[in-house]
């Protein structure tokens, strides 16, 4: 598709969105709209340069130690990458912790490549003019479990005790508004504003939301992590800072990824 | 009242121990250390200070109860405590400006850690609600609001209602998904009197 035809596609959602004869009529036009606009995108993600630049950081020799990744133990032996994704979170002996792939990634920096933890963080999420190597490396590690079954296992205690705790922050109200993360995503067919919300509470709705994260979204011209996803429901929760690759971040992660264990993977994706 | 919810929490976590075998933690301790693990996760950022997961007695219990059905007592007691809490307009008047409840209602910042502390602080009402027909982004987590007066009439007992259900909505429906927009501080007097405007007013298009 072209970006002429990209372009002609918003407008008619957008012409559809603004001459509104009937509030019905709007409405699933309005919708169909979109969703033609999303079709369109997916013909080319952009994520695929985040991908490149971050398969050309993990083969590359980093840090103060000039190490590469390919010692990084993301739960399928020393550098493999293939299928590692579809398995995580899951429990290390190394660090004797339940990880997530960002966690894990900021583990071998430090440990491998010899980062202070403070360096392995910085610039996890990119904006304008500040990119992120760790959404690059995400890109890449995740783009090699595309189409794999999601496969998260919940043999450890301390597997089972981070998702035990994830359940429960789920349903955790607080804040200015009251709002806990089953407020927008324990209810089918939900929007806020034109944007369909997952129930993340059943399977279907658990596999569709994570398995296509992370994702190039349109909107800010940024490849998204899971991790990002996390702290952007929080603050838009009115919570305070979620602290990246914290306990509690990893315990959601857990309890969603378990929730969307035999679905394929499709990630990068692309998103508004 | 209290300690009766009390007894009623030592009753469950007394059942989980029963049923639950002796080293699994029980629902109540997993909740507990849900919470601690919360609070060691998050950090500071500009008006959203740490405070914002203490949790007051209407979130602890709505937590409590989240995929649960929630007892009748317990429902009644959270909306009685809501209810006496509300700060009834002092001048009696319910309706202000629908115009500005339009955009009070249209407006999605305020409270976010990213947003100005200084304003603007709007009710997101469109987020979850259709209000005003030429809106046609609008969410769907709450009722449609079209034609809210004309459906109920345009009388006192609809406006005082409008006013104490966007000023506090758990003194009407115990553990709701909408913001305590008054009680918590979100909206001002005047804010919430402008969105009973675009409820009740017959000028409003809410009502066209």
């Amino acid at each position: 598709m072209t970006v002429m035809t990209r372009r002609t596609t918003v407008r008619a959602a957008i012409a559809v969105v603004g001459v509104a004869a009937t509030v019905a009529f709007a409405q699933t036009s309005a919708i169909d709209e979109i969703e033609k606009y999303r079709a369109a995108l997916r013909d080319g993600n952009p994520a695929e340069l985040w991908e490149a630049r971050g398969e050309e950081l993990w083969k590359s020799p980093r840090g103060p130690k000039k190490v590469s990744f390919a010692t990084c133990d993301l739960g399928q032996g020393p550098g493999v990458v293939k299928g590692a994704y579809a398995q995580l979170p899951k429990y290390f002996a190394d660090s004797d912790r339940v990880m997530d792939l960002e966690s894990r990634l900021v583990y071998c920096m430090v440990t491998q490549q010899g980062y202070t933890d403070a360096d392995a963080k910085k610039n996890a999420f990119g904006g304008p003019g500040q990119k992120s190597d760790i959404e690059a490396l995400v890109a890449y590690v995740t783009s090699q479990s595309r189409g794999v079954q999601m496969n998260v296992a919940l043999g450890h205690p301390k597997e089972r005790e981070s998702f035990a705790l994830g359940e429960k922050m789920f349903i955790y109200r607080g804040g200015s508004h009251d709002f806990s993360c089953s407020t927008c995503h324990a209810e089918d067919g939900k929007r806020i504003r034109l944007q369909d919300l997952p129930n993340l509470l059943t399977p279907a709705g658990a596999k569709k939301a994570y398995t296509t994260w992370p994702a190039y979204r349109v909107s800010q011209g940024e490849l998204r992590t899971f991790q990002w996803r996390l702290f952007d429901c929080f603050r838009q929760q009115r919570f305070p800072e979620l602290v990246f690759t914290s306990d509690a971040s990893i315990a959601l992660t857990m309890y969603l990824a378990r929730n969307a264990n035999g679905a394929a993977f499709d990630a990068p994706a692309i998103k508004r | 009242m209290r300690k009766y919810i009390l007894l009623w929490g030592g009753a469950v976590a007394f059942a989980a121990v029963v049923v639950g075998c002796a080293t699994a933690p029980t629902d109540l301790e997993v909740s507990r250390q849900a919470a601690a693990v919360l609070k060691s996760s998050f950090k500071a950022n500009g008006q959203a200070g740490m405070d914002r997961l203490d949790q007051d007695e209407t979130q602890r219990l709505c937590t409590l109860y989240a995929n649960k059905p929630l007892p009748k007592d317990v429902a009644e007691m959270i909306e009685k405590l809501n209810l006496a809490s509300i700060k009834w307009p002092a001048d009696g008047k319910w309706l202000g400006d629908w115009k500005n409840g339009e955009r009070v209602a249209q407006e999605g910042r305020g409270k976010q850690f990213s947003d100005d502390p200084k304003g603007p602080v709007g009710g997101n009402c469109y987020a979850c609600h259709q209000l005003s027909p030429e809106e046609v982004s609008y969410g769907t987590i709450g009722p449609s609001l079209y034609g809210f007066a004309k459906l109920r009439g345009y009388t006192d007992e609809t406006r005082k209602y409008a006013y104490g259900k966007i000023w506090n909505s758990d003194a009407y429906s115990a553990c709701s998904n909408m913001p305590r927009f008054g009680h918590s501080q979100i909206l001002s007097e005047q804010q919430v009197k402008d969105l009973v405007a675009l409820l009740t007013d017959p000028a409003s298009p809410v009502n066209k």
